[in-house]
């Protein structure tokens, strides 16, 4: 059969090049593998420059098949499966980009895309023939993961099993229905499925590329890893890969900060981090490349641990892979709120391929490790317990440990898999991650506190104890000093575990400040060699950070509180109380006591966006003696209603230097499109109409064709129509009313008005032939309009961006001086980062 | 005995320390965590096990009322759930009615059985919206889409 209106050019141009591609990875892993095995000179120039043009094949084929899909998503091919899933004409064209890489096949393509810029960048940086050496070697592992990302995405059938999804099936060939069976059946599809509302967002636009270049960058030292030992010069890849290390740390790091500064401001989630699964499975990695960067600076230095470089090195990868099998099969369904979610042929096919991704890098990594173990060098003489290179040894262990403690509990979904057991989360997820590793943030804290201000080899001990003294005790003032006059408030896990908590913020501080004092001590104010310091001191203060606005988190919405009802959830067992309820109702125009606030339910509005509404919700602190206003501001949360009736709550934040006020609409009743109509009374009227009701008459003012005022804001292009309204009631009150009816593909839509005062609702039931308008009037004796909404109080979280901000610029700042970049292209690189980072963190609140 | 003296003299100081490490770690995670797990029940059996912690999967009834007025407590929201194997409870969650409720075809709820109901602490909604890459959901939504015009 011919089926009308389809455009099938673009889905074969992308196929072929997923074809293309995914054919020439694998030439060139081979041709690369090949060349590094080579000892002749001229022949392996020969296979290099074969294997390079295989690269750049595959690179530029996966710039064209990401054009292809932006191209079909943009022109709203509904033809195409991909199309279909992700975009939808409704959507703004700033979120395509995250219409794209909100499936699996466009996140694959953009690891594939990074994995092949990094490629390149690493061809160019050995171009110079005194490191050409590393070429070979790295670039097959690189072409390696590139044939295996490209798989991901190519949907070819292998004895009727497709492998990998392609993004260019078609919808027809994928999804059954009658009207497939009609030459013209696109024309009954009108809109895709469209950007899940959840993620409309603009971090949905910039955390996954970023995200994703973290998670691509990890294979850099891997790879050099892998090199190392193809070409027997064990420890000489160490010194070429720690600055891509450095990057990575920066990159990953920042991304998985990302998607808490997404979570904390613009999902209900109640902050920024959960110990969810698919955080902690991007968590681990970084971890365990933190501890690697440690043990390269030591090798560095000294000649030990090269053999950790090798494990952390390796794992750091192996636990990308591992991550991307735990939230792309679908296994932490159950346990994750952002995973994956797969039917079950395409999760057994997935499950497959990624097990071979994970396997085809770990297996052969940690077989090659294992046989060169003894050929890898390593000192005989031990370490001195004085000596640096020692305590970042421990340091790098612990986060290692850390690191594994995390993805033993993340995998327990899988252990259950496996072994049909029944397993379950604890029931106090953050408890059971917290109370193992608040000792683990006191370990490292001290330790990055304390280890620059040792030398490597041995150190005097006095030298130590003098310029740690000033450190150590203005730490410990500042921490008694908080204990005193702001105390961390967090007791229901008992006096051991706020204990714990004090000890991990001593620790915190002791860093933030030691760093600080080597810069100026230790360095002589040397910024330029300072990114340790300043990498440290910023992770420290993350860690202060996290310490005080999780400990002094304050529900300030809670019912208990204001008397309202009745404790509830008290544990049967324990009789003591479980969390306190955490929503409380507003009563349109009601103040309510929230903490120190007296909060107002005002008004709603709709947003620019189709089915968005807004609600503005007034909070005002007075002074208790002399009830005069001392602090007042607005916040507007807003829920976000979907066609399919989906919804999105997002906060609204109320940002200070020294703490958050941060709310969201926990439940708001939705407009209900179904209401029967027969119970408005309807009249006819024109411009300059009166009709009466039980209280007094109202004129229909004007017919407004789509209004852009404070309350609704219609495009030219729309089809809205609002009646101006004024009521006149019979205390001689006056009052407003704007109900307003739309109409689009989906059908006619009221937006009723409701006029509170006099409980009167009114609809703009339609338009009649001899240009009047039918409005509907309906009388109630109790309409209340209302939300829910949820409150807390985050006290210094800023600390925890600033933080964040400052390790960045400290990791760049080291990458930069391992890297030996010239001074003007490191001050470029600095500027444009901290200046980016600030704007996302810190300002763009 | 002397054998593993000689040993240990032969061995670093560092690699002492890796494996007390390890062996902090795996204490850690037996001791401190193996307590914590909770496990994936029947709504039968979390009923033989009153005020244990326990995951259920399982459904919301819908032939049966959800009771939730927010004006009155927006922190009580009752219903009933069924399982796949046929188990029944009324489940109280005493905070606000999670959106997409009525909508949703999975609900894994956590928390403890008491005398007449389920005492929910947590609720995570498995909608058809997020079943993105369901096909059976995707030839739903095209037919409901379709057919309405």
């Amino acid at each position: 059969m011919h089926f009308e209106g389809e455009h099938l050019l673009p889905g074969q141009i992308g196929h072929f090049f997923v074809v293309l591609g995914f054919v020439a990875a694998l030439i060139s892993t081979i041709a690369y593998f090949t060349a590094s095995r080579k000892t002749d000179i001229a022949e392996k120039q020969s296979w290099l420059r074969f294997a390079r043009f295989a690269f750049f094949t595959q690179v530029a084929s996966s710039a064209i098949i990401f054009a292809t899909i932006f191209y079909i998503c943009s022109h709203h091919y509904f033809e195409y499966m991909y199309a279909y899933k992700h975009a939808s004409t409704e959507l703004e064209s700033k979120y395509l980009l995250a219409c794209i890489w909100e499936g699996q096949e466009g996140s694959f393509l953009l690891w594939a895309i990074w994995n092949g810029i990094l490629g390149t960048l690493i061809i160019i940086k050995n171009r110079d023939p005194k490191t050409s050496v590393w070429e070979a070697p790295v670039m097959s592992v690189i072409s390696m993961a590139q044939f295996f990302l490209l798989m991901m995405i190519i949907g070819v059938y292998i004895f009727n099993v497709r492998i990998g999804s392609s993004p260019f099936t078609l919808t027809r060939n994928e999804i059954a229905g009658p009207i497939f069976s009609l030459p013209n059946y696109l024309t009954f599809i009108k809109d895709g499925v469209g950007l899940n509302v959840l993620l409309r967002n603009y971090w949905m636009v910039i955390h996954p590329p970023v995200l994703f270049l973290g998670f691509a960058s990890t294979i850099v030292p891997f790879a050099y890893a892998y090199a190392g030992i193809q070409t027997k010069r064990f420890g000489d890849w160490v010194q070429v890969a720690l600055p891509w290390a450095l990057l990575s740390a920066l990159v990953l790091g920042t991304g998985i900060m990302m998607g808490g500064k997404w979570a904390y401001e613009s999902l209900s989630f109640g902050g920024y981090w959960a110990w969810d699964p698919v955080e902690n499975a991007s968590l681990v990695p970084w971890l365990i490349l933190v501890a690697g960067l440690h043990t390269m600076v030591i090798y560095k230095a000294t000649g030990h641990s090269l053999r950790a470089n090798y494990v952390f090195a390796i794992l750091t990868f192996v636990f990308v892979l591992y991550a991307t099998f735990l939230t792309r099969t679908g296994i932490l369904a159950d346990t994750s709120v952002h995973a994956f979610t797969l039917d079950d042929t395409t999760k057994k096919v997935t499950y497959t391929l990624l097990l071979l991704f994970l396997a085809a890098f770990t297996l052969p990594a940690l077989t090659l490790y294992f046989l060169n173990y003894k050929k890898i060098p390593s000192i005989q003489k031990e370490e001195r317990t004085d000596s640096r290179e020692f305590w970042i040894f421990i340091g790098s262990l612990v986060l290692f440990l850390a690191s594994m403690f995390i993805i033993a509990k993340t995998s327990a979904p899988v252990y259950a898999a496996i072994t049909g057991s029944k397993i379950a989360p604890p029931q106090q997820i953050e408890i059971s991650y917290n109370k193992v590793l608040l000792p683990v943030t006191f370990i490292i804290g001290l330790l990055s506190a304390i280890t620059q201000y040792f030398k490597y080899k041995s150190t005097p001990s006095s030298y130590i104890l003098k310029k740690i003294a000033i450190p150590t005790l203005l730490a410990l003032i500042i921490t008694i000093a908080i204990s005193r006059y702001y105390p961390m408030t967090f007791y229901k896990q008992g006096g051991g575990y706020l204990g714990a908590i004090y000890f991990a913020l001593f620790a915190a501080i002791y860093s933030v400040l030691a760093n600080a004092g080597y810069i100026w001590s230790g360095l002589n104010g040397k910024l330029k060699s300072a990114g340790a310091s300043i990498a440290h001191l910023g992770f420290a203060l993350m860690l202060v950070g996290i310490l005080i606005s999780s400990s002094n988190k304050k529900v300030i919405s809670s019912s208990v509180v204001n008397g309202i009802n009745l404790q509830v959830g008290k544990d049967p067992m324990t009789k003591e109380q479980d969390d306190p309820t955490e929503n409380l109702t507003l009563i349109r125009q009601v103040p309510a006591k929230m903490g120190p606030y007296e909060v107002t339910y005002l008004r709603d509005s709709m947003g620019h966006e189709k089915g968005r509404k807004f609600y503005e919700l007034s909070f005002e602190r007075k002074d208790e003696v002399t009830k005069k206003t001392i602090e007042h501001f607005t916040l507007w949360p807003d829920v976000y209603l979907m066609k399919d009736n989906n919804m999105s709550s997002n906060p609204d934040t109320k940002t200070y230097a020294s703490r958050d006020v941060f709310t969201y609409i926990s439940y708001a009743v939705s407009d209900d499109k179904t209401t029967d109509t027969s119970q408005f009374k309807i009249k006819e009227m024109a411009e300059g109409d009166t009709a009466f009701y039980s209280n007094g008459y109202l004129i229909l003012n004007a017919v407004v064709k789509n209004p852009d005022n404070g309350k609704y804001h219609f495009k030219p292009t729309d089809a809205a129509l609002m009646a101006d309204i004024t009521l006149h009631s019979k205390d001689s009150m006056h009052y407003k009313a704007n109900p307003v009816v739309t109409v689009d593909e989906f059908g006619v839509n009221h937006v009723d008005d409701t006029v509170y005062a006099q409980n009167m609702f009114l609809r703009f039931a339609g338009v009649t032939d001899n240009q009047k308008i039918k409005l509907g009037i309906k009388e109630s004796d109790k309409i209340i309009d209302f939300v829910t909404v949820k409150a807390y109080v985050f006290p210094f979280i800023n600390l925890v961006w600033t933080g964040l901000v400052i390790m960045a610029i400290g990791l760049l700042m080291s990458a930069i001086k391992r890297a030996k970049l010239s001074t003007f292209y490191a001050a470029l690189a600095l500027i444009a980062t901290a200046a980016g980072l600030f704007y996302m963190f810190l300002y763009a609140n | 005995m002397c054998y593993l003296r000689v040993e240990f003299q032969h061995m670093k100081r560092t690699n002492i320390i890796i494996l007390v490490g390890i062996a902090a770690l795996i204490t850690g995670l037996i001791v401190f965590s193996a307590a914590d797990f909770s496990t994936y029940d029947t709504i039968d059996a979390a009923k033989k096990k009153p005020g244990t912690f326990v995951h259920i999967i399982a459904k919301l009834d819908k032939a049966r009322p959800v009771e939730y007025d927010p004006i009155k407590n927006p922190n009580y929201l009752a219903f009933y759930a069924m399982d796949s194997l046929g188990g029944q409870t009324k489940v109280i969650f005493h905070n606000s009615k999670p959106t997409d409720l009525e909508k949703s075809e999975r609900l894994v709820m956590k928390g403890k059985m008491e005398a007449d109901h389920f005492e929910c602490s947590d609720i995570l909604l498995k909608c058809p919206s997020k079943y993105k890459d369901d096909k059976k959901q995707l030839e739903k939504t095209m037919n409901d889409q379709t057919t309405s015009n």
